[in-house]
C-alpha cells in the first residue's frame, strides 16, 4: 500500500514537470561561443525563455568554429540535425552550396510572418552571408571586423602622435617605435585580416565569378601585384624587426601586444572587451591601414565571425519557433546588449542608432570604430566571398605566407603555389556540384 | 556410422563473441564505411553525391602538400621510433645496474607514462612558448637561433623531442622487465668468458631481449604514425608551412575541419594500406631475426 502511494505521487510528480514542457516547442541552438561569448549566449537565450511561452531555445557549445560546423554537419547526415547551426565565414560556401541544407532566412522570416527588409542591416553586413541574387541566406550573429589596436603609451614614448592611417605613415613611425623598445606590428589572421579584408579595403576582386557568389567553378586572384607588394614589405618588415610574427595562434601573438612587445596589434572588433581586462596600458583603435599607392580613398571592410543558419528537415511549428527567436535576435535591445556584452558590431542600422543614442560611444568612442569602418562607403569588391573549401584555402595561404617569412620561398614563388594549390581545391569542390 | 568430430561447444564462441562485436563495430564498419566513401565525391550535407572511381585517390597523391606530410611522417616516425627505442634501451639497462634507490629511479623514468599525448604537447608548447618559454629562451642563449614557429627543422626538433620524451617511459618499462626476465646464471656466465660489458651486451643480452624489442618496434612506428596526433595538435599544427604536417593530422584537417568526406576518406585509405604493408614487413622480414 505504502508503495502504491510513493508510486502515485512519483507520477503525479513527474506529469507535473513534465505537462508545461511538453507545451513548448523546443529548440536546439548549436554554437561556437566559448568563455565570456557562451555566457552572454546562454543570457540571450534565458531571456528569450522567459519573454514567451511557446518555445523553449536550448543553447548547446560545441567547440571552435569548424567543430561546430563539423557536429553540424554529422547530425545533419544522420537527421538528427539542429534547428540553428553557427557557421563561421569559411564555412559559408560549404553550407549554402548544400542543397536544401537551410531554410534561406529571408524566406523563413517572410514565411513565418516576421517580415524582412535586407535594408535594414548595416552595409558590410548585409551581403556576406547572401547569395548572388542578394537574397540573405544566413543571419549575422556575431559579426566583427579587423581593427588596428595601438598601446598609446608605446605611442607616447617613440614620440609619434598618431597610430598610422596608411602603410606608408606605418613605414615612417616603425623605425621610431623601434628605437622606443617595441616591435612596431603584430597581427593574429593573415588570411582574413591581410588578404581577404586586404582586397575589400583596396577594393581588388579576390575570385573570379563575383568573388565567388556567382558560381562555384571559380578561380582564386591573390595572385596580383598589390598583395605581393604587401607581402613583400612584410617580409621587410619582419627582417628590419618591425613586424613580430609569434607564430599562427591568434592568442600568442595579441599576448605580444598585451605583454607590450608590439607596439600595433591587427585583431578583430571582437577583441576589444578582452583586450580592455588584460591590458594594464591605455591603448587606442583605429581603422586598418591601406595602401595610398594602391588606393586613394580606402573602401570599408566586410565581416568576420560567423552566421545563424535555420536548418532544413524541421516542422513548420519547429520553423516558426526559430523565426521567432531570429526576430527576438536582432531586435535593436538585444542587439545593443550584444554588441556592449561581447564587442561584436550590431548587425542593424536601428540597433546603431540605439547605441549612438545612449550615448554608448561617447562613453566608450573605439567601440565605434568597427561599424564606423563597414559602415565606410563600399565599393564593387567589398560585400564579401564565397569560396569553397576555404578552409583549406586558408591552411594553403598560412603556410605559403610562412614559407615567406621564412625565406623558404620568395614571394613570387609563394603565391604562384598558393594559386595553383588553392585553385585545384576549387576545382575539386565545384566537381561535387555537378 | 560413427562420426569422427568432436562435438563442439557453442561457449568458446559466446566467449570471443564480445571481442568480435567490437572488432566489428568498431574497427570494420568504419573501415569499410571509409573506402565506400574514398569514391564518391558529396557535398559535406551528403545531399549530392557521385561516384567518381579514383578521382579521390589522384587528388591525394597529387596534392603537393599530402606528398610534404608523407615525406614528414616518414623521417618523423624514422625518429622517434629509434631514439624512444635506443634511449629508453640505455636508461633501462642502467637502471637494472643500479642497486641502491632503484625503486625511486624506475618509479621516476616510468613517469612520463601516465601523460596523454595532447597533454604533453600542452606541456611542450609552453616551454618552448616565444614569449614566456624556458626552453625557447634557453635555446636562444646557448647560440642556436632557435624560432619553430618559421624554421621547419626547428619545428620538427620540437615534435619529435615530445613524441620521444612522452614514449621514452613505455619502452623503458617493457626493457626493464624483458632484462629482468634474462637468467642471471646466463649473465654471469658470459661475464666469465668476456671482461668488456658492451661486449657481453651485444652479444647476450640484446639478442636475448629480441621478442621484446621487436614488438616495442611495433608499438612505436603505430605511435609515431597516429598517436602522436595529440602532440601536433597542440604545438605546431602542421606550421610551418606544412613542415610538420603527419598524415593523420592531414586527414583530420581536410574531413574535420574542411569537410571534405571523400578526400580524407581517400586519405586514410592510402594510411590503412601503407600501416598494412608496414605491417607485413615487420613480420616477415624482421620477425625472422628474432628468437624467442
Amino acid at each position: 500500500m505504502k508503495k502504491m502511494i510513493i508510486k502515485t505521487i512519483l507520477a503525479a510528480g513527474i506529469a507535473a514537470i513534465a505537462l508545461p514542457a511538453s507545451a513548448k516547442t523546443e529548440l536546439q541552438w548549436w554554437h561556437a561561443m566559448g568563455g565570456n561569448l557562451g555566457e552572454t549566449v546562454n543570457t540571450i537565450a534565458e531571456n528569450y525563455n522567459a519573454s514567451q511561452d511557446n518555445y523553449v531555445i536550448i543553447p548547446t557549445y560545441k567547440g571552435g568554429y569548424e567543430d561546430t560546423m563539423t557536429a553540424g554537419i554529422a547530425a545533419f547526415r544522420a537527421k538528427q540535425q539542429p534547428h540553428i547551426l553557427q557557421v563561421f565565414d569559411a564555412g559559408a560556401a560549404t553550407i549554402i552550396n548544400a542543397p536544401g541544407a537551410t531554410i534561406p532566412v529571408a524566406d523563413l522570416m517572410q514565411e513565418y510572418g516576421q517580415g524582412f527588409n535586407i535594408e535594414d542591416y548595416i552595409e558590410g553586413v548585409r551581403y556576406f552571408y547572401a547569395d548572388s541574387d542578394g537574397k540573405m541566406i544566413g543571419m549575422p550573429f556575431n559579426a566583427s571586423t579587423p581593427l588596428l589596436y595601438y598601446n598609446k603609451e608605446a605611442f607616447a614614448k617613440a614620440g609619434v602622435a598618431n597610430p598610422p592611417a596608411t602603410w606608408e605613415e606605418f613605414e615612417a613611425i616603425a623605425p621610431k617605435l623601434k628605437d622606443a623598445g617595441y616591435t612596431a606590428l603584430a597581427q593574429s589572421h593573415s588570411p582574413w585580416i591581410l588578404s581577404e579584408n586586404f582586397h575589400s579595403r583596396h577594393n581588388l576582386q579576390l575570385a573570379t565569378g563575383n568573388n565567388g557568389y556567382d558560381s562555384t567553378d571559380v578561380e582564386i586572384l591573390y595572385n596580383n601585384d598589390s598583395m605581393k607588394m604587401h607581402w613583400g614589405k612584410m617580409k621587410e618588415w619582419l627582417d628590419d624587426g618591425h613586424y613580430g610574427f609569434y607564430g599562427r595562434a591568434w592568442g600568442d601573438n595579441q599576448d605580444a601586444f598585451v605583454q607590450k612587445k608590439v607596439a600595433m596589434w591587427m585583431g578583430s572588433s571582437g577583441s576589444f572587451g578582452g583586450l580592455k581586462k588584460s591590458t594594464d596600458f591605455e591603448f587606442g583603435t583605429t581603422f586598418l591601414p591601406y595602401w595610398k599607392s594602391v588606393i586613394d580613398e580606402p573602401k570599408g571592410t566586410f565581416i568576420g565571425g560567423a552566421a545563424l543558419f535555420a536548418m532544413s528537415g524541421k516542422s513548420d511549428a519547429e520553423n516558426k519557433g526559430t523565426a521567432d527567436f531570429f526576430s527576438y535576435m536582432t531586435n535593436p535591445e538585444n542587439q545593443v546588449f550584444w554588441h556592449k556584452a561581447t564587442g561584436y558590431v550590431p548587425i542593424t542600422t536601428a540597433a546603431y542608432d540605439m547605441a549612438k543614442q545612449e550615448g554608448y560611444y561617447n562613453k566608450s568612442p573605439d567601440a565605434e570604430v568597427g561599424i564606423l569602418q563597414l559602415s565606410q562607403p563600399g565599393g564593387e569588391w567589398t560585400k564579401g566571398y564565397r569560396l569553397g573549401y576555404y578552409v583549406q584555402i586558408r591552411e594553403v595561404m598560412y603556410s605559403k605566407f610562412d614559407n615567406i617569412f621564412s625565406g623558404k620561398s620568395s614571394v613570387d614563388e609563394a603565391f604562384a603555389e598558393m594559386t595553383a594549390e588553392s585553385n585545384k581545391l576549387l576545382a575539386r569542390f565545384a566537381a561535387t556540384y555537378k | 556410422m560413427k562420426r569422427v568430430q568432436f562435438e563442439h561447444s557453442t561457449i568458446p564462441y559466446l566467449f570471443i563473441a564480445p571481442q568480435i562485436i567490437i572488432i566489428a563495430i568498431f574497427f570494420l564498419w568504419p573501415a569499410a564505411q571509409a573506402v565506400h566513401q574514398s569514391f564518391l565525391l558529396e557535398d559535406a550535407f551528403g545531399l549530392s553525391s557521385q561516384f567518381v572511381w579514383f578521382k579521390n585517390y589522384f587528388d591525394t597523391i597529387g596534392d603537393a602538400s599530402w606528398r610534404q606530410a608523407a615525406w614528414f611522417t616518414t623521417v618523423f616516425s624514422v625518429l622517434v621510433t629509434f631514439l624512444s627505442l635506443g634511449i629508453a634501451l640505455l636508461l633501462a639497462v642502467k637502471a637494472n645496474e643500479v642497486i641502491r634507490g632503484a625503486r625511486t629511479y624506475r618509479t621516476t623514468l616510468m613517469w612520463a607514462y601516465a601523460i596523454a599525448p595532447p597533454v604533453a604537447g600542452l606541456m611542450g608548447n609552453l616551454m618552448f612558448h616565444p614569449l614566456i618559454g624556458d626552453l625557447y629562451k634557453f635555446l636562444n642563449t646557448i647560440g642556436w637561433d632557435f624560432n619553430h614557429k618559421l624554421d621547419s627543422f626547428d619545428a620538427g626538433f620540437v615534435v619529435v623531442l615530445i613524441a620521444v620524451w612522452k614514449q621514452v617511459s613505455v619502452n623503458f618499462i617493457f626493457f626493464l622487465s624483458g632484462l629482468q626476465g634474462i637468467s642471471k646464471a646466463v649473465n654471469e656466465a658470459a661475464m666469465m668468458d668476456c671482461k668488456s660489458p658492451t661486449r657481453r651486451f651485444w652479444t647476450i643480452t640484446f639478442p636475448l631481449l629480441a621478442p621484446t624489442t621487436f614488438f616495442l618496434m611495433v608499438i612505436n612506428i603505430t605511435y609515431a604514425f597516429f598517436e602522436t596526433f595529440g602532440i601536433i595538435d597542440t604545438t605546431t599544427g602542421g606550421a610551418p608551412g606544412g613542415s610538420t604536417n603527419t598524415l593523420v593530422y592531414k586527414v583530420f584537417q581536410d574531413g574535420f575541419r574542411g569537410a571534405d568526406l571523400g578526400g580524407s576518406s581517400a586519405q586514410s585509405v592510402v594510411l590503412m594500406l601503407i600501416v598494412l604493408a608496414l605491417t607485413v614487413i615487420q613480420f616477415r622480414f624482421i620477425e625472422r631475426k628474432v628468437h624467442y
